[in-house]
């Protein structure tokens, strides 16, 4: 999993009720955090595809950009990021990745256009390096401001809307991928319709100490369940999202690992951000080796790590495999050459020793339900 | 009455006669979560205690299961293929892995009674 500094575990505000809740509780990117509830994973999966479950992301880094006089905050944050940020109009959310000179990935985060300033969601693990390179960045045209004591709630499936529009009937009306301020329980929260699941739901940023109340009062509704990140890494796998730390890094680029949807049409030809070269010429030319999802055949489970081989040659690596409670067989994603890419390409996944058959499929793997209106 | 023993990788066996039946123990079971697969070994193949012989596939992770005792592997678990969930729901009944024919039962001496597991799974916290 992620690598954990050093020091004492921290601690979500949402920690007591995980306790309560009885969830089994390990270290996960430097916090103590639910990895499941006594239901299990497979329940808790099947819950928030059919219903309604409510994760806790508090761990994930948040922080707000505000221009300072005579600049501009997503022209700014552009010089970081490859996507179209001055693009964004106020209540817009996209997602971009902070690139390196060599176009590799230092992380991928959500950004949110207010109006007023530019809210950022960023990796757990990578949120102190992340804040580290925005400053060293952006220092001179934004106030910056880490908001990591925030609680973040993911309430995501089918009935999310339902719930959530009794606390705020208008996020019913909201479109995937915006975001808006919401009163929740007398807390000024922000809202935004988005997720790591592939269902139609919503992330809930709220001030620290108003996570665990709100966090009650949905579990209170009863179609909701709380979610530990075991279910939450089957259903974003199902989804055919990327891990950060996994399936990207610093060794991938946003073309390589199929984000290109997520580099602004304009911003591909201007350029201006780092390793806009290499993006660019791989865009021109094609990557060396692209993402791929891959289906293996029968029972038999490729983990992160398995070569991918085509006759006995290898030809990739799997970067995240699991089992998909929604198909009720394995499933996984991972590199390939760019040459044996194809759809349908017939390949062997080495699973203990053993070739596994397994064919190059397109992804999501389970069909994404976003709202869109 | 059969004999039941453990091993500290939280395997336990069966004894009757000179057959040993295999299995996870309750503890195992928590610890792994949901059991989506089980590679179970096939009639035949002879094993040494402590060699991996068998794989667990939960949601999260594979893990190996070792041969607690020497021996010819003589019968799997053909059932748990479809229902690899019987290794949660009854991991010392129908969850069962595989029977082994033992070829020293000996071996069994240095494993551990239902008393002294129970201790060693308390002694993990």
């Amino acid at each position: 999993m992620t690598e954990v500094p050093a020091g004492p575990l921290k601690r979500t505000p949402l920690y007591t009720l995980h306790k309560e809740l009885g969830a089994r509780l390990v270290p996960f990117a430097g916090y103590e955090m639910p990895v499941q509830y006594p239901t299990g994973i497979l329940v808790e999966h099947a819950q928030t595809r059919n219903a309604c479950g409510l994760f806790d992301v508090s761990h994930m880094g948040q922080v707000r950009l505000t221009a300072k006089a005579g600049h501009n905050a997503a022209k700014a944050l552009e010089t970081l990021v490859p996507g179209d940020i001055a693009g964004l109009q106020p209540g817009q959310q996209r997602y971009t990745q902070f690139t390196n000179e060599s176009g590799g990935i230092l992380d991928d985060l959500m950004v949110t256009s207010t109006g007023d300033h530019l809210q950022l969601v960023v990796n757990a693990a990578c949120k102190d390096a992340d804040l580290a390179h925005i400053q060293a960045g952006l220092s001179s045209a934004c106030e910056i401001e880490p908001m990591f004591s925030r609680g973040l709630l993911a309430l995501q499936g089918p009935q999310a809307v339902t719930v959530l529009s009794r606390f705020a009937p208008q996020v019913a009306s909201m479109k995937f991928m915006t975001g808006a301020f919401v009163m929740i329980e007398g807390a000024r929260c922000y809202v935004t319709r988005s997720g790591y699941t592939g269902c139609d739901g919503y992330e809930i940023s709220t001030p620290a100490d108003a996570a665990d109340p709100i966090a009650r009062k949905l579990l209170g509704h009863p179609e909701v369940k709380p979610i530990g990140l075991g279910a939450r890494d089957s259903l974003r796998l199902e989804a055919g999202l990327c891990l950060y730390g996994h399936d990207i890094d610093t060794t991938t680029t946003p073309v390589e690992a199929v984000l290109l949807w997520s580099i602004g049409k304009e911003r591909r030809v201007q350029g201006g951000f780092p390793g806009a070269a290499v993006v660019q010429k791989q865009i021109a030319d094609g990557s060396p080796r692209k993402r791929v999802g891959l289906l293996p055949e029968g029972k038999a489970i490729a983990r992160e790590g398995a070569e991918i081989a085509i006759a006995g040659k290898i030809v990739g690596t799997v970067t995240s495999g699991g089992f998909a409670p929604t198909l009720g067989r394995a499933i996984a994603m991972g590199y390939v050459e760019r040459a044996q890419s194809a759809n349908g390409t017939k390949v062997e996944l080495v699973v203990r020793g053993k070739p596994v058959p397994a064919e190059i499929v397109p992804m999501p793997f389970v069909k994404h339900t976003y709202y869109r209106g | 009455m059969a004999e039941v023993k453990y091993s500290e990788e939280h395997e336990w066996i069966r004894v009757e006669g000179d057959t040993g039946t295999i299995g996870i123990t309750q503890y195992a079971q928590e610890q792994l979560g949901d059991v989506v697969f089980v590679d179970v070994p096939a009639s035949g193949r002879k094993v040494a205690k402590g060699e991996a012989i068998a794989v667990v596939e939960s949601v999260k992770a594979a893990s190996d299961i070792y041969a607690p005792v020497s021996g010819e592997v003589v019968e799997s678990n053909a059932a748990l293929a479809d229902t690899p969930g019987d290794v949660n729901s009854e991991p010392m009944g129908k969850g069962w892995f595989f029977r082994i024919k033992m070829s020293d039962k000996g071996e069994l001496a240095s494993l551990m009674d239902e008393a002294a597991y129970e201790a060693f799974v308390k002694s993990l916290g």
